[in-house]
């Protein structure tokens, strides 16, 4: 057995047993770094220096007793939450000298945790992609591959740097955030287990904004228990975001044994997409079996508005980013392009700041909100929003969980789905109604195409019922039995 | 409808971002892609419908106005393209 072997829940226990120093597991994790990273490109900066600093310092908690599940263990951070004296960039070009003088609520947690930091991973600009290709610090490898073939395949988005490092073992778990499926579709792509808790549960502040209403921190790992480790230290009120949830944090890994006899597990017909890979839909079958094999009471629901998650999300989603983005004009922080005059100065930063998929949403969100068009798209869309919430709360008074597909697809190729936007938008399908409801989600993987590629199951819950979603994705994770590795990982 | 080169010329400016006709002519195929896109949702009737604004189950918190972080101008201003003394600097705007 490799030390690269060890999941949270086994290295914690190695490292108070001795067995194994955190200066000896993060060294391990920053040798893999070193050899895998220049050819996956999961992260856009590495700290292996500091790293050891933190390891050391881990290692003083575990002789002095105050260690905590997560001391010692060495973590990729999502380029998007700001660490102070570690340049956080978005992956984005605008940002490529900003250096945060303060830290994020969720990084500080996981800090003061004793968690270790091996670097931060890429991601699609700002988090707006589903397949980390438009990073303005180079596409992400996925350390998978289609069976007797190396083409080049996607991780996912926008968290394909954090989804990529863990599966190749690069970093025993990951931060990421979920806008419209960002974490629980890069976890798809590549066997982990992640999820977007109910929003409000993780504070934002620090991370860089993409869409105020949606954007959720969560975690990335080998498995449900590791999630649920992570979660334990991440989640929690903090005044510094007035959306965080003023409620107390449960000890999620009590959660993991519960077991799901007599649980209503929602599956909703509108799921059943006209044309979806009929492979993806065996699995949920499967999964529909595996929890009726233990116990769960299985009812066919409706959430009639699902066809129009994405359009919604589409004008919500780019109208809050053309706001938040407006912020990066060359003057404060960040990348600057001199001008004429000021004007001349913010268009020209903006325009070299910013790659493709960016400016194009910030065009679309200006679009919608603009005097004459804002209640014919964007008031319309927070209507039908509304609906869509509306659709999960008359099915959460009948069921205890919703199990779906994750995504309608394995990970695809590197240069696939880009004849438009709208066919790369389509990837966020089974994720974007709950991002849209607020309500928590996981993905767990759940078995393999025939490729050979790994495929995820979606657990969605009522709002800050995570300990239900993570009931439900343990009893999948034990009957899936999912063991398969990719290719290219650390070992 | 569909969106034509002088809208999105309009938008790019209201946007503050510099484009050249070549992307205009990109950019106008690309939205006019999503807002044909988009465009489905004409057919939800939201009569009666409160617009929702947000994924939080609750109202926004108040808190006391009272200072609570400060005097930190060197860190605020650590990452300026440009500086003279504690101010931002940019171009001459007014002459």
């Amino acid at each position: 057995m490799s030390i690269f072997d060890l999941t949270i829940a086994d290295a914690a226990k190695a490292l108070r047993s001795k067995q194994i120093s955190a200066v000896e597991l993060t060294t391990a994790y920053n040798q893999a770094v070193a050899a895998l990273n220049p050819r996956l490109n999961a992260y856009i900066t590495t700290t292996p220096e500091l790293a050891l600093e933190q390891a050391k310092a881990a290692d003083a908690r575990l002789a002095d007793g105050t260690a905590t599940p997560l001391t010692g263990i060495p973590i990729a951070m999502k380029d998007l939450f700001c660490t102070e004296g570690v340049r956080t960039t978005a992956a984005s070009k605008i940002l490529e000298p900003f250096v945060p003088p303060y830290e994020s609520t969720v990084s500080a947690k996981l800090k003061a945790a004793g968690a270790v930091m091996l670097g931060k991973a890429n991601l699609d600009e700002f988090a707006m992609g589903s397949a980390n290709i438009t990073s303005g610090f180079g596409p992400v490898e996925n350390p998978w591959k289609r069976a007797g073939s190396e083409q080049k395949l996607v991780p996912g988005g926008s968290s394909g740097g954090s989804a990529a490092a863990v599966a190749a073992r690069i970093a025993l778990a990951a931060t990421g955030t979920d806008t419209g499926g960002s974490i629980r579709q890069p976890a798809s792509f590549t066997g982990l287990a992640g999820i977007k808790p109910t929003y409000g549960r993780c504070s934002r502040w620090g991370v860089v904004a993409f869409a105020s209403s949606l954007d959720q921190p969560g975690p990335m790992a080998r498995n449900v228990e590791d999630n649920a480790l992570l979660l334990n230290a991440m989640a929690g009120f903090d005044e510094k975001d007035s959306t965080s949830a003023e409620r107390s944090v449960p000890d999620f890994t009590t959660a993991l044994t519960r077991g799901v006899k007599g649980l209503k597990i929602g599956i909703p017909a509108e799921y059943r997409l006209e044309g979806t890979n009929p492979e993806i839909l065996a699995l949920w079958d499967k999964g529909i079996e595996w929890l009726k094999a233990q116990g769960a009471e299985i009812i066919d629901i409706s959430l009639p508005h699902t066809k129009y998650g994405l359009p919604v999300y589409y004008i919500v989603a780019p109208a809050e980013a053309s706001s938040n983005l407006a912020r990066y004009d060359g003057v404060r922080y960040g990348a600057r392009v001199d001008g004429e005059d000021l004007i001349d100065l913010y268009e020209r930063t903006r325009a070299a700041g910013f790659g493709p998929e960016v400016k194009r949403r910030i065009m679309i969100g200006t679009y919608v909100l603009s005097h004459g068009y804002y209640d014919a798209y964007y008031l319309k869309a927070q209507k039908v929003r509304n609906l869509i919430l509306k659709d999960f709360t008359d099915a959460f008074a009948r069921v205890d969980a919703i199990l779906t597909p994750t995504a309608p697809s394995a990970a695809f190729g590197l240069g696939e789905k880009m004849d438009d936007p709208v066919t790369m938008y389509l990837n966020d399908v089974f994720t974007v109604p709950a991002s849209l409801a607020g309500v928590p989600a996981m993905s767990v993987p759940a078995g393999l195409s025939a490729e050979g590629l790994p495929l995820g199951l979606q657990v969605i819950g009522k709002h800050f019922d995570e300990e239900t979603v993570f009931a439900v994705s343990a009893a999948i994770e034990s009957a899936a039995g999912f063991s398969a590795l990719p290719e290219v990982r650390a070992k | 409808m569909s969106l034509d080169s002088a809208t999105v010329r309009r938008i790019a400016k209201l946007a503050r971002i510099r484009v050249n006709d070549e992307e205009v002519a990109t950019l106008q195929n690309e939205l006019n892609a999503i807002l044909g896109y988009v465009e489905q949702l004409s057919e939800v009737n939201v009569d009666g419908v409160e617009p929702l604004s947000g994924g939080a189950q609750m109202a926004l918190r108040q808190r006391e106005d009272k200072l609570t972080d400060g005097d930190n101008a060197e860190k605020i201003l650590a990452n300026a393209p440009d500086r003279i003394g504690n101010f931002f600097a940019v171009p001459k705007v007014v002459e």
